[in-house]
């Protein structure tokens, strides 16, 4: 770990300006504090905002305002959440361990780090560490890894479970900016692909401080978050849904759908949910819409099973809130 | 005084029923238990030291010579107090009872993640850092890292066949041919390798996380160049080994050669990252089994060829085939393993070395014979149990696997299954059960143990380690039951090598070995007691604190107004093993959940029967076999340490990425012990019973996996895209 200045913000404004002057923030530190000791990232200052206040969850405009950070087994058992947005309580409870749930946050979830091996091992070449290095991961191991969204420069996954259910919600980010105003960004506009610089994860601009995530008004139909992962708990989907499903005669009326375990970012696609919309259920439309969700998948060795696991849950998935 | 004993002969005395106290057998609780929970019971890095300087070890992330351009740099940032690039480093950890150091050297790496420096700071921290600021530099060389892209080595004495099975397998009614493979795996132990070195000028003193401290002491000694009797090791409380710890490990060489050239304490732990990489693993291994049998199941010819791989020059190779010689009757054999010379981390002991892979895949086939022969899995290891060592003729010592397989089956309610696959779903998931049979060689190995009974109790000491399996509580056992005393007035001493030699821990080896030498001394004891009282040893009954014959009845406390007494034990291995063939046995039942659309498995129970002889202490030996037993849970279905197809790199090295099972894969698990008096076993009539609980563990749920959903896994471990992948439609 190398040397750094430890700072515990006061106001948002303090930590804006640490941030402005290039302090890493520091929330629950459960993946900053791990990628420092390996010195992935490596920050000369870091700004504590646990003492901020941004730890409550209050009604807005019919929905929820969660502020950043309100730690995910607090927001999983939040009475609000666990009755109008099922999805995300169960996302968060599918996530981590009981010890790590208890001191990440909101905020830090939204901005947790890929857990592909070689951005964590500094032996090994990585973009998103060194812009320019070069990726060892591809035509390496790859098993945590995207396959829609890639570049030939990475191949990360964004691993959160939080962020899919949120993806699904509408959820937006609220944002407060190097002149202390405040924007929301929605989700859908809040990761970057990774392009050509995978290590601009999103589109925040240096002396952003996240303060909270607002959820809209509870949506009606159906909730359900599956997560398929190498062991019973405490392990990253290889694949997981948020899925909103709500029937009118016998017809989906609406479907929204977000994944993870497949993405450089939460995945949602538009065009797929579209085909789905006043359609009766049927097991060779969810096949179509697996087809339509993976016409530019990037397969790489070794991430082939994605597209099969995928296809499975998403059929399942679907005809089980459909039925 | 020393009482000897070479086990030559079975000894039909089972002297242990005729004692009074009563101990020995019973569910005592572990003495350290308190201490441990607590937190009082201090692991090797927890010693506090005065002046403690910290090490860290630099990791070569290639293969091929390697230079360190900004050495001086390093050495001059704060608090760096030297960085050791010695050729006395040694490459990775020594082979279990190597008794000597390992390769040495840190000009070159043989491997990704060869430790080829040292950098020693006044705090953790600034080493840590100054570790990652080293710049290693590796001028690459070219070495294969794929065990199948390499000519393997066929070592003759490796390599047996009896027969012809060939013509076996051409004849035979029902025939299994099939490829399994197992992937690398790492003990995992829950401490990391750790150690902390002082040195006085003459002496050193090394407090480690090792299991085999007698020879770990020769390894430490001849690794930095001192004679063993200036090195003094302790261990007394180990967090777990799992053969990892075997041998002399690279944080201890570190440790010891910058306490030397600094002259001040050095603590070195090893990260997390490292204890992947450079303790030896679990080899990866390929098996091509082969299987014979006429129409009622009863084998004619059985094969099995293994393929695993180690480093150049280490002396160590995966027995795959070790269970396979003896578990089975066949007339016509052909057994073998072959070793691929690759650069990926050592290889080494992992529990039940041999058995533990080399079982589960043989039962994997085992239960395919069964499906195709339309016979009971129960009752094809029933029609197949050999009478006598297939392959030398010698008799058993002792053979209980009927037993285990009849027992275990009746408990598990094995009668209830549905031998075709796929009859039972519960929403996604189906339902199914499958068994395997459970063998593991036994061995004892040379031991020492003293006890010295005094009027306040008796010390028993030895070098032996406890390494989390509880030879604290057993030695206690032994000596309070032959000396009459509960074992609250019994204490154990262990894990320095200013003791006796014991066995240290290792392939079950423990309890029965240094055991006996503690029983030894306590005979030795009594041997004394008598004769101070005047009558035959065999006539005393030692209880409660009085020596009771005749009709007298003597406090201890009186016979001892002179002093204590002491006893020495020593056990040794005689011939024993020339004239029977000894092992352990069992059998292991699974019931699991196969989700049909994921390919997710959940194990909904498991039960497994054991016969190991005398079982010293059920608690801590139930307590073995769940370890094991959870093991099996991991090597079917999460377990698998990734290596990088084109540098060997062991790739998700941490606890991460690699899966042990947690909590929610484990479920409820039954262990019931079959009775057993193996009078080959010494004295007390006791088996290993550490590593059988891990052997065949992982066969029984993967037999479950098919029989619930058809689904036949034969590369390991069983993950959702593998089961998928073999899911019927
Ligand atoms: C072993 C392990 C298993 C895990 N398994 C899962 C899993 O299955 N599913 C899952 O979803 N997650 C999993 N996680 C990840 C876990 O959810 C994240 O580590 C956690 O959510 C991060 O939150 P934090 O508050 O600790 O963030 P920190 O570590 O404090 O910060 C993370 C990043 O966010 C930035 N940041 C934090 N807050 C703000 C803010 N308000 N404004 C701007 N920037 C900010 C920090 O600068 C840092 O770059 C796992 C983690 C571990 C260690």
């Amino acid at each position: 770990m190398r040397p750094f200045d430890y700072q515990r913000a006061e106001d948002t404004a303090a930590a804006r300006t640490a941030s402005r002057a290039g302090a890493t923030i520091l929330a629950g530190g459960t993946n900053l504090l791990d990628l420092m000791k390996l010195e992935v990232m490596a920050p000369e200052r870091v700004v504590d905002i646990s003492r901020l206040g941004l730890n409550r969850i209050t009604e807005k405009d019919g929905g929820l305002h969660i502020g950043a950070t309100v730690t995910n087994s607090d927001l999983a058992a939040d009475m609000r959440i666990r009755r109008d947005y099922p999805v995300l309580s169960r996302a968060l409870l599918a996530g981590a361990s009981g010890q790590l749930r208890n001191k990440a946050t909101t905020g830090g979830n939204l901005l947790q780090r890929t857990r592909c091996p070689y951005f964590y091992d500094t032996g090994t070449a990585c973009n998103k560490r060194t812009p320019g290095e070069g990726c060892a991961a591809i035509g390496g191991e790859l098993r945590n890894h995207a396959i829609l969204g890639t570049s030939e420069h990475c191949v990360a996954l964004h691993p959160s479970d939080m962020a899919v259910a949120m993806r699904a919600l509408d959820a937006m980010v609220e944002v407060e900016g190097e002149d202390g105003t405040r924007r929301e960004v929605a989700l859908d506009d809040f990761y970057r692909l990774p392009g050509d610089r995978p290590d601009i994860e999103t589109t925040l601009a240096p002396g952003d401080l996240i303060t909270g995530v607002t959820l809209p008004a509870p949506l009606e139909g159906r909730q359900q978050y599956r997560k398929v992962r190498d062991r019973a708990s405490y392990a990253f989907a290889l694949v997981s849904i948020a899925a909103i499903v709500r029937m009118e005669d016998g017809r989906i009326a609406d479907a929204t759908l977000a994944f993870g375990g497949i993405g450089t970012r939460p995945w949602r696609d538009p065009e797929m949910e579209t085909l789905l919309k006043g359609e009766r259920p049927s097991a060779a439309l969810f096949a179509k819409a697996a087809d339509v969700l993976m016409r530019h998948a990037a397969v790489h060795p070794g991430l082939e099973f994605k597209l099969t696991l995928v296809t499975r849950l998403l059929s399942a998935t679907l005809e089980e809130m459909t039925e | 005084m020393t009482l000897d004993l070479k086990i030559d002969n079975p000894d039909p005395s089972h002297r242990p029923d005729d004692l009074a106290q009563g101990v020995l057998g019973t569910e005592t609780d572990r003495p350290d238990g308190w201490a441990k929970v607590a937190g009082s019971a201090t692991y090797a890095a927890e010693e506090t030291v005065g002046d403690l300087l910290h090490g860290v070890l630099v990791r070569a992330p290639g293969i091929g010579a390697v230079t360190c351009p900004n050495l001086s740099d390093v050495r001059a940032m704060p608090g760096v107090r030297a960085v050791l690039r010695d050729d006395r480093l040694i490459r990775n950890a020594a082979q279990g009872m190597a008794d000597e150091a390992p390769v040495q050297g840190a000009d070159a790496a043989d491997y990704v993640g060869q430790p080829i420096a040292l950098v020693v700071a006044e705090s953790f921290e600034q080493a840590r850092h100054a570790a990652q600021v080293l710049d290693v530099v590796i001028q690459t060389k070219d070495a294969p890292t794929d065990p199948s892209a390499v000519d393997p080595e066929v070592p003759d004495d490796k390599q047996s066949a009896m027969g012809d099975l060939d013509a076996a397998m051409a004849e035979a009614a029902v025939t299994v041919d099939a490829i399994y493979t197992t992937p690398s795996m790492s003990s995992a132990a829950m401490e990391p390798h750790a150690a902390t070195a002082q040195w006085d000028g003459d002496t050193l003193t090394l407090r480690g996380s090792l299991q085999m401290l007698k020879f770990n002491r020769n390894e430490l000694a001849d690794s930095i160049g001192l004679p063993p009797e200036k090195v003094r090791i302790m261990a007394p409380f180990v967090g777990g080994g799992f053969g990892s710890k075997l041998g002399i490990s690279a944080d201890c060489v570190a440790a010891a050669l910058a306490a030397m050239e600094l002259g001040q304490p050095v603590r070195v732990v090893q990260h997390r990252r490292n204890v992947f990489e450079v303790n030896t693993r679990r080899s990866e291994t390929r098996q091509h089994i082969r299987l014979a049998a006429d129409a009622d199941g009863r084998l004619t010819g059985l094969g099995h060829d293994a393929l695993v791989s180690n480093l150049p020059e280490e002396r160590f190779s995966e027995p795959v085939v070790q269970g396979s010689h003896f578990a089975y009757a066949a007339a016509n054999r052909k057994l073998g393993v072959q070793i691929a010379r690759i650069h990926r981390p050592a290889s080494g002991s992992v529990r039940a070395p041999g058995e533990s892979v080399g079982v589960t895949a043989f039962e994997l086939a085992m239960d395919e014979l069964a499906d195709k022969a339309g016979i009971d899995p129960v009752e094809l290891r029933l029609r197949n149990i050999p009478e006598k060592d297939p392959e030398s003729g010698k008799p058993f010592s002792s053979h209980r696997l009927k037993e285990a397989l009849t027992q275990g089956a009746e408990a598990f309610g094995w009668s209830a299954r549905t031998a075709a696959p796929r009859q039972r779903k519960e929403g996604e998931w189906w339902i199914g059960t499958g068994m395997a049979a459970a063998f593991r060689v036994n061995m004892v190995i040379e031991a020492e143990a003293r006890i010295s009974l005094r009027q306040d109790g008796a010390v028993v000491r030895s070098d032996m380690t406890d390494i989390g399996t509880g030879s604290y509580a057993i030695f206690g056992q032994i000596a309070g039951e032959l000396l009459g005393l509960s074992p609250d007035r019994v204490s154990v001493e262990l894990g320095d090598t200013d003791y006796p030699p014991g066995s240290g821990s290792g392939g079950s080896f423990g309890a029965a070995s240094t055991g006996t030498a503690v029983w030894l001394a306590g005979m030795e004891i009594r041997r004394q007691l008598a004769e101070r009282l005047g009558c035959d040893e065999t006539e005393l009954t030692l209880k409660d604190g009085l020596a009771i014959f005749s009709n007298r009845r003597v406090p201890l406390e009186e016979l001892l107004c002179d002093g204590p007494i002491d006893g020495h034990g020593h056990v040794q291995p005689g011939d024993a093993s020339e004239k029977v063939r000894q092992a352990t046995f069992g059998a292991h039942f699974a019931e699991v959940a196969v989700n049909g659309v994921t390919g997710e498995v959940r194990v909904r129970r498991m039960l497994g029967s054991f016969a190991a002889g005398r079982i010293l202490n059920p608690r801590t030996a139930r307590s073995q076999c769940h370890g094991g037993m959870i093991w099996g849970i991991g090597m079917a279905l999460t377990e698998e340490l990734t290596h990088d197809r084109r540098d060997g790199h062991a790739v998700n090295r941490d606890l991460a990425g690699y899966h042990l099972p947690v909590n929610a894969d484990v479920p409820p698990l039954d262990v019931l012990f079959v009775e057993e008096r193996d009078d080959w076993a010494g004295p007390m009539q006791a088996k290993g019973i550490g590593e059988l609980g891990i052997c065949g563990a992982g066969a029984a749920i993967l037999n479950a996996v098919y029989n619930a959903s058809g689904a036949r896994v034969r590369d390991l471990p069983a993950t959702p895209d593998r089961v998928i992948a073999t899911l019927p439609d």
